[in-house]
């Protein structure tokens, strides 16, 4: 029996009807030099299978070993949670065969994770929202697949698979939110607001490169709708490995319009497993979650449990950055940004990125700026975050400070950006190699405005009688008879000596 | 050469105290094992991969370090054999298993690189039941092995095959592996000394996992001493393993020479023994308990009744395990790799089912699907949950009986050396041979098998000693005592050469 694939709802339609539930799991691998159980190197990008030892290879007899570094993390991500700490706590063993797996079991944490109970709040449109967490624990990532033929890049369907092993023991830490429920029109964007601060956060603590793109950050998003007024949770989906902030919010939209269809159809949603396709907004079905799929969890008899003291965590609790609420907070205060201009710019991801601008020396408003115009423009086209694109704040503030200096302006900035951001090097560079100074000979700038104002002897009267403000009209002709490369603030000044 | 064939007479001691004098050579006591292998062990069985040319290079350098009197431990230059489930680089390691035929290696196992820079030349690999699950070496994939009392019998298992290396003068040293009783049941079915150290004594690193919680590495020898002095050894903190003592190992040496059991508590264990038992099995074992308090240790009795239960719990924590730890088997990196037939463009599934099909026998099998059984949802409670909390209990006894007594005895196995292929087919009844040793694996605790004379059917029989956690050093104590007891009584060694003789003819 084939079911006809119902029709997707609106979103805004959907939430007429029902109330959506979350439940965000995000995997953060982290920064420690070596992996998980042994000590092969984590860098990323090795040649395949060079990053590998008898340990994450799983060989015969080899046994792991926990990398100290890697709790230590997890603890300080627990308590930047909020979370319980465990004062005992052991590994489990998840077992399924896969190819990429070494052991044909991950070693993961089951019912005793190293942190637990928490809570964090994000903001989304000035409203904070209390996201409660479930847990955080410590695992191993596996090896990478790559299926060579067939249509889907999927293992089904393919001619035959690479393996590479670099990736397999390295140090992740999953975090588990309880449901999330929020306004349904919210549920989008508080997924994202979230998985960004997570991000944020694993920043501050500089216990991950928090990387989507190399997937040192990855999100699943389970997803389920229920009829307004029911109690009960329905049957979600698992949309697996979402991987930049934007697919997040995607993710739900999409994920509650199908619900919504299938629901309204009268058929059942199936608990399954999704993937995000990034080009069409859409989630097309994985596996199926079936009775086979049984892990089998048990506590790891190869490791001794982790038993972190009192004293330790509470040495830990002392290295903790600030909560970002208060930070939110406490920046404004500092940069003095009314709450709109604040909300865009925590809103766009930018407030790292906008603190950084500020800490290498451009002012406040100029730092927001560049950052949430000209820049999220650029990444908008782009289709990638802002702090993907290939620009840093310290670029961004020798550009202000090139134009603070005069020797650019506004305009002639935007093509610096388009050369820092084209590789062309540091800003310095590109205003030399672009000649893109503006010019200050004032010969050459008298005679210009000589020409402007031969060529509008009306605006020249004007100005002449008092109206200063007609003055734009000159420069404008001006600046386009310079190409842009005039600083239009001597510009003005030229006229206004000439014509009084 | 009678010459070399006394040298392999020689105790591991003995040989070492001549080598120290000068009085032979490491190459000429390698050599001695090695024609005796050549010679006699197309018949036994017990190695499945021998090592003559690097077995001969490491002697020439113990030789040269002896010679600069400089030798690299009291056993420098003494052979070893090593159970074929220890990794060693140069040396193919099958766990007996037709999955892993041909796989070398690329590390050492930490007991293995312990024994190199002790010194120690490895004659080979020796033969064991597959994955070390069997208690008779009839499991192996590469045929069994004979015990050498009686070759229509089997020497027990799973490390059938250093415990007859070591009772045929193959070898004077040998590793084995103890899971359930895999050292110390083929010692008392061969007539050889086999310590249990306690749990995380010795590194576990490289030693293909069977059940990690309950595996351990230990000695197989002819006497007390060496057993001692190969603990030594291998024992000790290893960094790679998580589960590794982090503490100095006990005293054993001085423990195996002191062997003095006056005023010492001995604890006889009521659930191991009595029914179930071989009278003469039951007969040796009452004689020395007999020796010991002539010696002047007091006996009395203890009750550890959750034994009854052990075996059970065994049979699910094991499985369990061995469930888990097999799964990497599947052709994807390593060993052996079977395409399905009649399968035009196999997938990887079907590629690892079909190894995993042709490459386990049926013994490994049976505990795989037993231990993915007990590990499933809905089952685990009762199952591993139920085990483990039997386990607590066991070592709950130990402890109660430990309070009482210094050290437990008990005889090592029901039975002498029972006929190849006798139980075979009955499982329950080959699983029944472990169900006095099974006690301490579940426990951790260490225990020792040695030789405490023949049976009614002229057969070796073990006792078995028990100590607390980490006190492995009391084994050696009083093992020592009773093995010098018993020395006094019979005028000489119970294995006597003329009994492996027979061997080769
Ligand atoms: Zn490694």
């Amino acid at each position: 029996m084939t079911l006809t694939q119902p029709e997707l709802v609106p979103f805004e339609q959907a939430l007429t009807r029902y109330e959506p539930v979350m439940g965000l799991e995000v995997h953060v691998e982290l920064n420690t030099a070596t992996k998980m159980f042994c000590g092969c190197p984590t860098t990323f990008g090795g040649e395949p299978n060079t990053h590998v030892c008898p340990v994450c290879l799983g060989l015969p007899g080899s046994l792991p070993v926990v990398n100290g570094k890697a709790v230590e993390s997890a603890i300080r991500i627990g308590l930047a949670l909020n979370c319980e700490i465990a004062e005992w706590c052991r590994f489990a063993r998840k077992n399924y065969f896969y190819p990429d797996m070494p052991k044909n079991f991950q070693t993961s944490q089951y019912d005793e994770p190293i942190a637990f109970d928490g809570w964090t709040e994000v903001e989304v449109d000035g409203e904070t929202y209390r996201i409660e967490i479930e847990r955080a624990h410590m695992e191993e990532d596996t090896g990478k697949s790559t299926h060579v033929g067939g249509a889907t890049g999927r293992i089904h369907g393919a001619e035959h698979s690479l393996l590479d092993y670099n990736r397999a023991g390295i140090p992740l830490i999953e975090i588990v939110t309880k449901p999330i429920f929020v306004p349904g029109g919210k549920a989008p964007a508080v997924a994202r607001a979230y998985v960004q601060q997570l991000r944020d956060l694993m920043l501050a603590l500089d216990v991950s490169d928090v990387r989507m793109d190399q997937g040192s950050l990855r999100a699943d998003v389970n997803l389920s709708l229920r009829p307004h007024g029911v109690t009960t949770l329905g049957t979600r989906s698992e949309t697996k490995n979402v991987n930049s902030f934007r697919s997040v919010e995607r993710a739900v939209r999409y994920e509650v319009s199908r619900h919504a269809g299938i629901l309204d159809s009268g058929q059942r949603v199936v608990q399954e497993t999704r993937h995000f396709h990034e080009d069409t907004g859409t989630t097309s079905p994985g596996r199926e979650k079936s009775d086979a799929e049984d892990y089998r969890y048990f506590p790891e008899p190869d490791l001794a449990p982790v038993a972190p003291s009192r004293e330790w965590v509470e040495e830990l609790r002392a290295t903790l950055p600030e909560p970002p609420a208060e930070r939110r907070r406490r920046l404004q205060a500092e940069w003095g940004f009314s709450d709109l201009e604040m909300r865009d710019t925590v809103g766009a991801g930018a407030l790292d990125l906008v603190a950084s601008t500020i800490a290498s020396g451009a002012s406040p408003q100029a730092a927001r700026k560049w950052w949430l115009s000209e820049l999220a423009r650029r990444a908008n086209e782009q289709g990638v975050e802002l702090s993907a694109l290939a620009i840093t704040p310290a670029q961004v503030a020798r550009i202000q400070a090139l134009v603070d200096e005069g020797k650019i302006n506004d305009k002639l900035a935007r093509q610096v950006f388009d050369g820092v951001l084209a590789g062309e090097g540091e800003p310095d560079e590109v205003v030399e190699k672009r000649g893109l100074a503006v010019v200050s000979d004032e010969g050459a700038l008298s005679e210009a405005v000589d020409r402007a104002i031969a060529a509008n002897p009306d605006v020249a009267e004007k100005i002449r009688g008092g109206k200063v403000q007609a003055a734009g009209a000159l420069i404008g002709a001006v600046m386009k008879e310079m190409r842009g490369q005039a600083d239009a603030g001597r510009v003005r000044e030229l006229i206004v000596e000439k014509l009084s | 050469m009678g010459g070399t064939t006394d040298l392999a007479e020689l105790t591991g001691a003995e040989l070492a105290d001549a080598l120290a004098a000068g009085e032979t050579t490491s190459v000429e006591a390698t050599r001695a094992c090695l024609d005796r292998i050549e010679a006699l062990d197309g018949t036994l069985g017990s190695f499945l991969h021998v090592d003559a040319e690097g077995a001969l290079a490491a002697a020439a350098e113990a030789d040269e370090r002896r010679s600069a009197a400089s030798p690299a431990s009291p056993l420098d230059g003494v052979p070893v054999a090593v159970k074929d489930l220890l990794c060693t680089v140069g040396q193919p390691t099958t766990a007996g298993s037709r999955i892993l035929e041909g796989w070398v290696p690329p590390y050492d196992a930490t007991v293995v690189t312990r024994l190199r820079r002790a010194g120690l030349p490895i004659l080979g690999k020796t033969n064991l039941d597959e994955f070390a699950m069997g208690s008779s070496t009839e499991h192996s994939a590469y045929g069994p092995t004979r015990n050498p009392w009686d070759t229509e019998r089997t020497p027990g298992g799973s490390g059938g095959g250093s415990a007859a290396a070591v009772a045929a003068r193959l070898a004077p040293l040998a590793i084995g592996t103890d899971t359930g009783g895999s050292i110390r049941q083929p010692g008392a079915l061969t007539g050889t000394v086999g310590v249990k150290p306690t749990y995380g004594g010795v590194s576990r690193y490289g030693i293909v996992a069977m059940a990690s919680s309950l595996d351990q590495a230990g000695p197989v020898t002819r006497t007390v001493l060496d057993a001692a002095l190969l603990h030594e050894v291998i024992g000790g903190h290893d960094p790679l393993d998580s589960t590794s003592i982090d503490a100095p190992v006990p005293p054993v040496v001085e423990a195996a020479r002191r062997g003095d059991v006056a005023g010492l508590r001995i604890g006889v264990v009521k659930e191991l023994g009595g029914e179930g038992f071989q009278s003469g099995v039951q007969a040796r074992f009452e004689e020395s308990v007999q020796l010991l308090t002539e010696a002047g240790a007091t006996v009395v009795e203890v009750s550890c009744p959750s034994f009854a239960h052990a075996l059970a719990a065994y049979y699910l924590v094991m499985p369990s395990e061995v469930s888990s730890n097999l799964a990497r088997f599947d052709a994807m990196r390593y060993g052996l790799r079977v395409f399905p037939e009649g399968v035009d463009d196999p997938s990887a599934e079907q590629v690892m089912a079909a190894t995993r099909d042709a490459g386990f026998g049926d013994e490994v099998k049976r505990r795989i699907i037993l231990g993915t059984y007990a590990l499933s949802s809905g089952y685990y409670d009762a199952y591993y949950g139920s085990a483990q909390k039997v386990r607590a209990l066991v070592a709950r006894d130990f402890g109660r009986a430990f309070e009482q007594a210094d050290v437990l005895v008990s005889p090592t196995a029901p039975t002498t050396a029972f006929r190849m292929g006798e139980k075979l087919d009955d499982p329950l009844a080959m699983y029944l041979q472990d169900v006095a040793t099974i006690p301490a694996n579940l426990a951790g605790v260490p225990g020792l098998s040695l030789p405490a004379g023949l049976a009614e059917d002229g057969l070796p029989v073990g006792v078995q000693f028990l100590a607390p956690l980490q006190a492995d050093d009391r084994l050696y104590n009083a093992a020592a005592a009773l093995e010098r007891l018993l020395l006094e009584k019979w005028g000489g060694p119970l294995l006597a050469p003329s009994a492996t003789e027979e061997v080769s003819a």
